[in-house]
C-alpha cells in the first residue's frame, strides 16, 4: 500500500480486492461479545473533521477504537482553527504531536494532499469537497460484492447530484477498475464535465439508467445548492428523478438500492424505496466499519506489523 | 555626458526595418546612432558576444507591483527589480492596490517609488471606477494628467455594459486604451479553474471559457458603437481569441494580449506532477490543449498583440493553503523572456521580430509610451537577450519578493543578459562571463 489513501488511485486492483478480503475478517470482530482486538495497539489515530459528519467520524471512530488505537477526535468548532490557524499550521502541529495516522473531512477538493506533503503520518481521506471519498467506494463495493458475489459485469446506476458529489467520483473510478457497467443519470445540470472519460454512461433518462440494473446507488441531493438553479424545485426533481417503486421496477428483480446517507426522504428516494425490501442502506453503515477497519490495519502495515 | 557603444550584437529593431549585426551608440540616456562599425569616439566599449541579440527594451503592460498596501507580496522596487532581471525596460502597474489607484495621490505616489528604485521604467494605470467598484467613473483626466497611461478595473470587469460605454466614450478624448479583465462574473460564479476534465475529477469548482469570450464581445460591441479603444487582458480562451478576430474583421479598436503561461501550460498540470498546486491558480485558469494550442496560433498569425505576464506575486503563505482558498495568481516577470525563446521562437513559431513586436513595439503602440523602437534620439531603453543561453528557473534566485511560480526548475533555451534603462545599465546576468559588460556597469 502507498503511504495515503487520498484517493481510489492510490489503490492497485489487487490492494481493492486486499481491502474488501480484510474487511470480511473485520467483520467477523463485530459479531463478538468483546469487539476488540489488539492489532493497533499503540498507534495514535488523529480524526480531524473539519465538515459536521455523523456517520462517517463515528464509523471512523468505532474502527480505530475496535482496533486498539489511541484515538483523537478533533472537530472544528473545538480546534484552534476558529482562531485563524491554516490547515498547514494545524497539520504541523498535529504531526509535532507524532501520530501514526490522520483522518481527515475537509470542504475543500486536494485539502488531505495539502497534508499529505506535509506530515510524516499517514493520510486517510474521509470526503474532501467534491473530490473523493474512497472509503466510501470501498464499502460500497464490500456491499455490493456480498450480494453479488461479484462486481465485473454488473450494471450499477447511479442517480443525483453527481456534480458535487465525492462518493461518486470515488465509486465511479473503484466500479470502472473492477469491471463494473457503471450507468450515471441526473439533470444535465448536475452531471460532472467529462465523466463519460472514465468509461461511464450518461444517460438523462432514468428510466434507461435502471432499465435492467443490478445496483441502484442513490446520491443526496443537497437542498443549500437549490440556490444555484440545478433544477426548478425539489418536486419536480422527485418527479423526474426521484426513485419509486414503480422506477425500481424496471430493474433486475434482485436489484440492490444503496444510499451513501444522509438522505432526503421525498427527495431523490420514496421512504417506500429506502425502507423496503431490496434497501441496503443500514449494510453500507454497518459494513463501513468493517471496511475502515481493513484499511486502518492495512495502511499501519498489515500482517508485517511494521 | 557618459557615453556607451554596444558593439557587435544583432541588433533586431522591427520599427526600424533592422536585423542584422549593427552597433548601438548610447549618448547619456539616449541612443545617439544605430549604424555598422561605429567609432568608439571615447565611448566605453561594450563588445556583444556573438549571438546576442540587442532589442529595443521589453515592456511588460501587465504586471502588479503590489504598492501601496500589499509590500508583503512586491513593492515597486522588488518589483522593477524583478522586471529588469527579466529584460523589461518599463511596466505597466494595475490599479488593484489598496488604496485603489483610481486619484492622482496614488498615481503620484506610485511613480515616485518607481523613480526611487530608478530602475525600470513604471507606467501605472489607473481605475476605470471609483475604488473599482464599478458604479462611478474614476477621476480619469487626473489620473491621466498624474501619469497614468490606461485604465483598467483589472481583477474583476468594468461591472456594468453602462458604465463599460461611458468608459470608453469618455477615454476617446484622451485616445487611452481600456484594458479588460475580461470575466462574466455570474458565470465565473466562485470557479477555481477552468471547466473540464481535470477540474471536474479533482472536484473543483469550473469557469468556462465562454465566461471570458461573453465579455469580451460585450465590451468589443461597446467598443464598436463608441469607438473607443479595448484591450483585452491576459486572454486565455479560444472563444475569446475568434471574438478579438471578428472585432478586428470589423475595424474595432480591439488589442489583445496573452501570458507565457497561457501558452506554455494547460488544466492537465491541476491533477501532476504535484496536485491541487496552488501555483498553477491563476485567472484566467490554464485552459485546455486546444485553447493553448489557438493561443499560440493566435501568437503566430498576428491575431494577438501583445505578451504580457499578468506578474501577480503572492506571498508563500498566502498560497500554502487549500486550492480553492489561495489566491489567484504567478509571477511571471523573471521567467516570460525565457518561456518566449523556448516556446515560440525556439519551436519555430514565431520570428525573433516578432517576438519584439510583441514584447516591446506593440505595449508601446497601445499605451503610446516611448520605446519599442531603437531610432535615433529615442530614450536608450535596450533589452541584450542570450537566445540561447540555457537559463534553469531558480526561485531562491529571483528578485521578486514572491516565489509563487509553476516554472521553478524548468529548464529554458533563451534568457537575458543585460538590461540597460536610460542608457545606464541597470541588470547585468552574472551566469554570463563578460567582463566588458561588468567593466560598464561600473562607468555607469
Amino acid at each position: 500500500m502507498k503511504k495515503d489513501l487520498l484517493g481510489i488511485g492510490d489503490l492497485t486492483e489487487d490492494e481493492i480486492h486486499l481491502v474488501l478480503d480484510t474487511a470480511e475478517a473485520m467483520r467477523e470482530i463485530a459479531q463478538r461479545p468483546i469487539k476488540k482486538v489488539p492489532t493497533l495497539r499503540g498507534k495514535t489515530v488523529v480524526n480531524l473533521f473539519y465538515e459536521p459528519s455523523t456517520r462517517t467520524r463515528t464509523s471512523f471512530e468505532i474502527a480505530e477504537k475496535r482496533l486498539s488505537a489511541d484515538t483523537l477526535n478533533i472537530a472544528v468548532a473545538v480546534s484552534s482553527v476558529v482562531k485563524g490557524e491554516t490547515l498547514a499550521d494545524t497539520a504541523r502541529n498535529i504531526e509535532a504531536m507524532a501520530p501514526d495516522m490522520i483522518v481527515i473531512r475537509h470542504a475543500s477538493s486536494g485539502a488531505p494532499h495539502l497534508l499529505s506533503r506535509i506530515c510524516r503520518s499517514r493520510i486517510i481521506n474521509a470526503g474532501d469537497g467534491m473530490h473523493e471519498h474512497p472509503t466510501q467506494a470501498l464499502l460500497d463495493a464490500f456491499t455490493i460484492r456480498e450480494h453479488k458475489k461479484k462486481i465485473a459485469g454488473l450494471k450499477v446506476t447511479i442517480v443525483g447530484d453527481l456534480l458535487h458529489s465525492r462518493v461518486l467520483r470515488s465509486n465511479v473510478l473503484l466500479l470502472t477498475r473492477l469491471g463494473a457497467d457503471v450507468w450515471v443519470s441526473g439533470p444535465p445540470t448536475l452531471v460532472p464535465v467529462g465523466l463519460e472519460r472514465h468509461g461511464v454512461r450518461v444517460s438523462t433518462s432514468i428510466d434507461e439508467a435502471v432499465a435492467d440494473a443490478d445496483v441502484i446507488m442513490m446520491l443526496r441531493i443537497q437542498q443549500e445548492r437549490m440556490h444555484g438553479a440545478f433544477f426548478p424545485s425539489l418536486r419536480e426533481y422527485f418527479s423526474t428523478f426521484g426513485m419509486t417503486r414503480a422506477r425500481v421496477a424496471r430493474a433486475k428483480p434482485d436489484v440492490i438500492i444503496m444510499h451513501p446517507g444522509p438522505m432526503n426522504r421525498g427527495v431523490e428516494i420514496d421512504s417506500e424505496v429506502a425502507d423496503g425490501p431490496y434497501s441496503v442502506i443500514l449494510e453500507q453503515v454497518a459494513n463501513g466499519v468493517a471496511v475502515r477497519m481493513a484499511v486502518l490495519y492495512l495502511l499501519a502495515g498489515g500482517s508485517e506489523g511494521d | 555626458m557618459s557615453t556607451m557603444l554596444l558593439k557587435g550584437g544583432r541588433v533586431v529593431d522591427p520599427v526600424n526595418g533592422r536585423d542584422g549585426a549593427l552597433d548601438v551608440l548610447i549618448q547619456g540616456d539616449r541612443i545617439a546612432r544605430v549604424g555598422r562599425d561605429l567609432a568608439a569616439e571615447g565611448a566605453a566599449v561594450v563588445e556583444i558576444p556573438g549571438g546576442f541579440v540587442v532589442c529595443p527594451g521589453l515592456i511588460d503592460m501587465h504586471v502588479h507591483l503590489r504598492e501601496p498596501g500589499q509590500e508583503h507580496k512586491e513593492t515597486v522596487a522588488t518589483g522593477t527589480a524583478a522586471a529588469v532581471a527579466g529584460g523589461f525596460t518599463a511596466v505597466a502597474c494595475m490599479p488593484n492596490t489598496s488604496p485603489v489607484n483610481d486619484n492622482a495621490g496614488v498615481t503620484e505616489y506610485i511613480l515616485k517609488k518607481g523613480s526611487e528604485a530608478n530602475l525600470a521604467r513604471v507606467y501605472p494605470i489607473g481605475a476605470v471606477s471609483r475604488g473599482q467598484q464599478g458604479e462611478q467613473l474614476a477621476d480619469i483626466a487626473e489620473l491621466r494628467q498624474a501619469g497614468c497611461v490606461a485604465i483598467t478595473d483589472d481583477g474583476h470587469p468594468v461591472a456594468t455594459a453602462m458604465l463599460m460605454r461611458r468608459a470608453l466614450e469618455y477615454t476617446r478624448m484622451f485616445d487611452m486604451p481600456v484594458i479588460e479583465h475580461c470575466e462574466e462574473q455570474t458565470l465565473k460564479g466562485d470557479g477555481v479553474a477552468h471547466e473540464g476534465y481535470y477540474a471536474s475529477a479533482l472536484g473543483l469548482r469550473g469557469i468556462p471559457g465562454e465566461a471570458e469570450s461573453i465579455m469580451a464581445l460585450r465590451d468589443i460591441s461597446l467598443a464598436e458603437l463608441t469607438g473607443g479603444r479595448v484591450h483585452v487582458a491576459h486572454m486565455s480562451a479560444r472563444q475569446t481569441l475568434d471574438a478579438v478576430r471578428f472585432g478586428k474583421t470589423r475595424g474595432v479598436r480591439v488589442t489583445c494580449e496573452v501570458t507565457p503561461h497561457h501558452f506554455v501550460l494547460t488544466d492537465e498540470l491541476l491533477a501532476a506532477p504535484v496536485p491541487y498546486d496552488t501555483n498553477v491558480k491563476m485567472n484566467p485558469p490554464l485552459r485546455d490543449a486546444a485553447d493553448r494550442d489557438a493561443i499560440v496560433t493566435g501568437i503566430a498569425d498576428g491575431s494577438v498583440d501583445v505578451i504580457a505576464t499578468d506578474h501577480a506575486p503572492h506571498h508563500y503563505d498566502e498560497k500554502q493553503v487549500e486550492f480553492d482558498r489561495a489566491p489567484f495568481g504567478i509571477t511571471g516577470l523573471e521567467t516570460a523572456v525565457s518561456l518566449c525563446f523556448d516556446r515560440l521562437v525556439h519551436a519555430g513559431r514565431i520570428s525573433l521580430a516578432r517576438m519584439i513586436e510583441l514584447l516591446s513595439v506593440n505595449p508601446a503602440r497601445i499605451l503610446k509610451v516611448p520605446g519599442g523602437a531603437l531610432s535615433d534620439g529615442a530614450p536608450a531603453d535596450i533589452s541584450i537577450l542570450a537566445p540561447d543561453m540555457n537559463v534553469t528557473v531558480d526561485v531562491a534566485r529571483m528578485r521578486s519578493k514572491s516565489k509563487n511560480t509553476p516554472f521553478a526548475g524548468w529548464t529554458l533555451r533563451g534568457g537575458v543578459a543585460a538590461t540597460i534603462v536610460g542608457g545606464r545599465l541597470v541588470y547585468v546576468n552574472d551566469a554570463i562571463q563578460w567582463s566588458a559588460l561588468r567593466h560598464a556597469q561600473v562607468e555607469r
